[in-house]
């Protein structure tokens, strides 16, 4: 990919390098960065509050309108408690960390996202992996570790996303549940991508297979996907989340959320509620591109393996006798000339070399509710235009 | 914070050839900073009062086993936490709870509206009410007044936030980098006179994730212990091993160097890929400035890379505000990696990274804030564009180095006003954080709450953020601020200083007129 330097805002239509293209690449559900009433929010909290918080939360750095927001995020989750950070990246590595201890043991699921595993490196505890969205081979994991060592009271945890950055897929959670229930594992989902997506209401995966709020000791979620804005919140019961306030690294130890980032996003879950409707016309909207891609001549040259009605898409390319160098580079290729035709997309970024698993190139695809059938047409057109004249070019070469 | 791994050396043999005629920094810097050594007896009380108040909440939690403790759903499960932890969280932090977590409703600047609340159930709950009250500002870092809802930095913030939006919801290495970030910087590396700069959205962020980026498992560190948790987390997770030296101890810093140099990595004994010395330019906790010109003779000498985080020295050190090396006059190319944040002289949130193309080419491309975390805010972007041009003398004529005078001189004032009171004030004469020791958990409490029945906002900080004996009350200096305010704030503290006894300062007083006056 080339350098590109966006000017403007990241809405639904974006300016890269001068040129306007229509925006899959960044997370734009509800295209919330046009609307004005949110913007007037923030203006407002400039005039009030300034721009920066001056001081961590236990110094003079918790606004009320931190405390707002929090409490409307445990309202609208339905639980005791929240607390948000400023980050969405350090909130899951401090989240996992404050609980996660080096004498114990963490089931993960091997596609999780990085801040997960940094979290979990961070900790020092023993990981196991099992294959992803995979309820059986965790069973099975659970059981050859129990028959060797796990001693009564060792702590085990098991950490999985609602809708994985990754891959795109909706966590297969009543499953994961009963094991957890069974063998006395607690469970943090990483909700990233699914909070504000999932559900009637927006509130997420444990909605979208109602499942009992007592059953997740902890849902980590974030500001900078589906709400707009940047940071990042925990929710769950008081005895869970209130310990973050002191052990919480990236809590305790940055200076808090500025005011105009938490007054965007609580105007950003009010419109969440006010309008639940945007939820539909979002998976449908999402299940109307993945069928025209599934449709179209584009299954020739990629696979989509992610879930019709995640917004978010993981395009990979179809020939795996290339090496994974060669397909980024193709994937790379692909990029550069959407976006010179108006199509923003972008592959998605690894530190290949550090990933628990090394990931396999691929566009990564962010729809949003503005999303017409005709931008879906285009898309798919200049994807195939995209792919004919980079592979007659890697003919060449 | 414990430091990551405390390795001891002092069982290999003493090198030969004395270490002390070698450093010669050392002498110019221990003149100014103070650190008077705490008398037997306040040690033994402090301690007693800690040990006490955690036995007292044993016996507490075993006969009244409060509702809060208890988990629902989660029968025969092991516990989530360990007895100690809950102990000290529920007996000993929730009686000073009061003092912290206090709910701003306003500017941080030079003035802070703080909402009032009471508890009804000693400090388990508080119930906020309706009304505020105003405190003068010692306990925010802001410490070039830029914290502000008007003037220059907020207008054309308020622009930004029309134009660009207020989030970006990408990283950079995806979609996520727009030419305020391009623009801010080139200009931080203007104002550091580096070759380049790479910015991030948040500050703790920065240090956690570049660090493991930039060295690897094969390298040593040296750590000073009274690092920020930031850089620890970073050095944990890059996996090198990590060796802690004395705090600002520039004569342990080289013993360790030359040991751990004969002995190499601990279970190959192969030579280290790297060494690097990690430290900040000011300690928040201890309101020392680093001792940079001996540590960059050390790193010289032995070849050593340089890690200085200037989360709170930049802008407010130095003539020209650039930060620690701007203070000492060194060049700021003797330092390899430059860390700073946003948050604290600036007004903002984020920080960057400042060195060498080199570097920064290396970090758009390895960091792992640049690849997974989302790019900074525009608003949050420009309002740093804006102050820091004002410092620069770019824009807005003479105010941003008004800014950095007063600064200076409020600092001058201030410190020698404070120790002329009789109290402990650790860390350099001319560091904008100012500790006063008051050593005992319950009085770092009872200050914060005298403090506040003057209306002024400090911040009182105890175990775990600082050694358990050594609980202070920190004051962060501004440029908001005036002499007449520092006087008021002087008056009161004399006034707290007597009713809690906290003269605990056997220095022989000088009777030297202390006057109000600019130190550049």
């Amino acid at each position: 990919m080339e350098n590109y330097v966006i000017d403007g805002k990241t809405a639904h239509y974006i300016t890269i390098n001068g040129q306007s293209c229509i925006n899959f690449a960044t997370h734009n559900y509800f295209n919330f960065i046009s609307d004005k009433s949110i913007e007037n929010n923030v203006i407002d909290a400039v005039n009030k509050y300034g721009i920066g918080s001056c001081g961590p939360r236990a110094f003079y750095g918790t606004f009320d309108i931190h405390i707002e927001l929090e409490e409307k995020i445990a309202k609208f989750m339905e639980m005791e408690e929240a607390v948000i950070y400023s980050y969405g990246f350090s909130t899951v590595t401090s989240a996992i960390q404050a609980y996660v201890k080096s004498k114990d043991i963490v089931y993960v699921d091997e596609e999780v996202n990085f801040a997960i595993q940094k979290g979990l490196q961070a900790s020092k505890a023993e990981l196991v992996y099992f294959k992803h969205n995979c309820p059986e081979d965790l069973e099975r994991l659970i059981l050859e570790k129990n028959s060797t060592k796990r001693t009564r009271n060792r702590r085990a945890f098991l950490i999985v996303e609602g809708i994985y950055m990754n891959t795109g897929n909706i966590c297969n959670l009543p499953k994961f549940i009963d094991i957890r229930i069974k063998h006395k594992i607690r469970i943090f989902i990483d909700e990233t991508v699914s909070f504000g997506v999932l559900g009637d209401k927006g509130r997420g995966i444990t909605e979208h297979f109602n499942i009992p709020k007592d059953e997740v000791d902890l849902i980590i979620g974030s500001l900078e996907t589906s709400l707009s804005s940047v940071g990042g919140f925990c929710v769950g019961s008081t005895f869970v989340v209130e310990h973050q306030r002191l052990s919480g690294l990236g809590y305790c130890f940055s200076a808090s959320l500025p005011p105009l980032l938490s007054a965007a996003a609580i105007k950003a879950l009010d419109q969440i509620e006010k309008h639940p409707e945007m939820l539909v016309t979002l998976r449908e909207r999402s299940i109307s591109l993945h069928r025209s891609i599934c449709n179209s001549q584009l299954t020739k040259h990629f696979i989509l393996e992610s879930d019709a009605t995640s917004p978010l898409k993981h395009l990979y390319l179809i020939d795996k006798s290339l090496s994974l160098t060669e397909q980024q580079q193709i994937l790379n290729k692909i990029v550069d000339y959407c976006i010179s035709k108006g199509v923003a997309i972008t592959t998605a970024a690894y530190l290949s070399n550090r990933e628990y698993k090394i990931p396999t190139p691929s566009i990564r695809l962010l729809n949003s509710i503005k999303t017409t059938d005709g931008e879906i047409d285009f898309l798919i057109n200049t994807l195939l235009q995209a792919v004919s004249v980079s592979s007659s070019k890697i003919q060449i070469l | 914070m414990g430091p990551v791994l405390k390795k001891s050396y002092l069982n290999y043999p003493k090198l030969k050839g004395s270490l002390e005629k070698k450093v010669t920094h050392d002498d110019l810097n221990t003149m100014k900073e103070s650190y008077e050594k705490m008398p037997l007896y306040i040690s033994i009380m402090a301690s007693l009062g800690f040990y006490f108040l955690i036995f007292i909440g044993l016996i507490n939690h075993i006969i009244f086993t409060p509702k809060v403790a208890t988990e629902k759903n989660r029968k025969g499960y092991p516990p989530l936490y360990n007895t100690f932890d809950s102990i000290f969280l529920r007996y000993v932090f929730r009686r000073v709870k009061d003092c912290f977590n206090r709910v701003v409703c306003g500017v941080p600047g030079a003035e802070i509206d703080i909402i009032d609340r009471v508890t009804h159930d000693s400090c388990w709950s508080f119930e906020h009410l309706e009304t505020k009250s105003t405190f003068l500002n010692l306990g925010s870092y802001n410490y070039l007044g830029f914290a502000q809802n008007e003037g220059p930095c907020a207008e054309n913030t308020k622009e930004i936030i029309k134009e660009y939006g207020w989030a970006i919801s990408s990283s950079r290495q995806e979609l996520g980098t727009n030419n305020l970030h391009l623009e801010l910087e080139q200009l931080t590396a203007e104002f550091l006179g580096v070759e380049d700069a790479i910015v991030f959205g948040m500050g703790f962020a920065t240090n956690a994730l570049n660090l493991p980026a930039i060295i690897n498992s094969e390298c040593l560190v040296l750590s000073d212990e009274y690092n920020h948790a930031s850089v620890i987390l970073g050095i944990r997770l890059s996996g090198a091993t990590s060796v802690v030296y004395k705090h600002n101890d520039i004569k342990h810093l080289e013993e360790l160097v030359r040991q751990n140099i004969v002995s190499g990595q601990p279970k190959t004994q192969k030579p280290w890929e790297k060494i690097f010395i990690v430290t900040e330019g000011i300690f928040s906790m201890e309101g020392s400035i680093t001792n940079l010109p001996g540590i960059i003779a050390i790193k010289k000498k032995y070849k050593i890379y340089l890690y200085v985080d200037e989360a709170h020295s930049v802008g407010a050190l130095g003539p020209k505000g650039r930060g620690v090396f701007d203070y000492y006059n060194c060049n700021p190319k003797d330092v390899d990696i430059l860390m700073g944040t946003f948050s604290k002289s600036f007004g903002s949130a984020g920080g960057y990274i400042a060195g060498s193309k080199v570097l920064i080419d290396y970090l758009r491309v390895n960091s792992h804030a640049s690849c997974y975390a989302t790019s900074m805010a525009p608003p949050v972007a420009q309002i740093v564009i804006t102050s820091m041009s004002m410092i620069m003398g770019k824009k807005h004529g003479e105010e941003g180095r008004k800014r950095i005078i007063q600064l200076a001189s409020n600092v001058k004032y201030f410190r020698r006003k404070l120790k002329a009171l009789g109290c402990v004030v650790y860390g350099n004469d001319d560091s904008p954080v100012i500790p006063m020791l008051v050593y005992m958990i319950a009085k770092v409490g009872a200050t914060v709450r005298e403090f506040n029945k003057f209306n002024i906002a400090t911040v009182g900080v105890g175990f775990p953020a600082t050694p358990l004996l050594e609980g202070r009350i920190r004051f962060c200096m501004s440029a908001a601020l005036s002499k007449e305010q520092l006087d008021e704030v002087l008056e009161v503290t004399e006034k707290v200083m007597n009713k809690l006894g906290l003269c605990y300062s056997r220095k022989p007083k000088s009777n030297e007129e202390i006057l109000y006056e600019n130190p550049y």
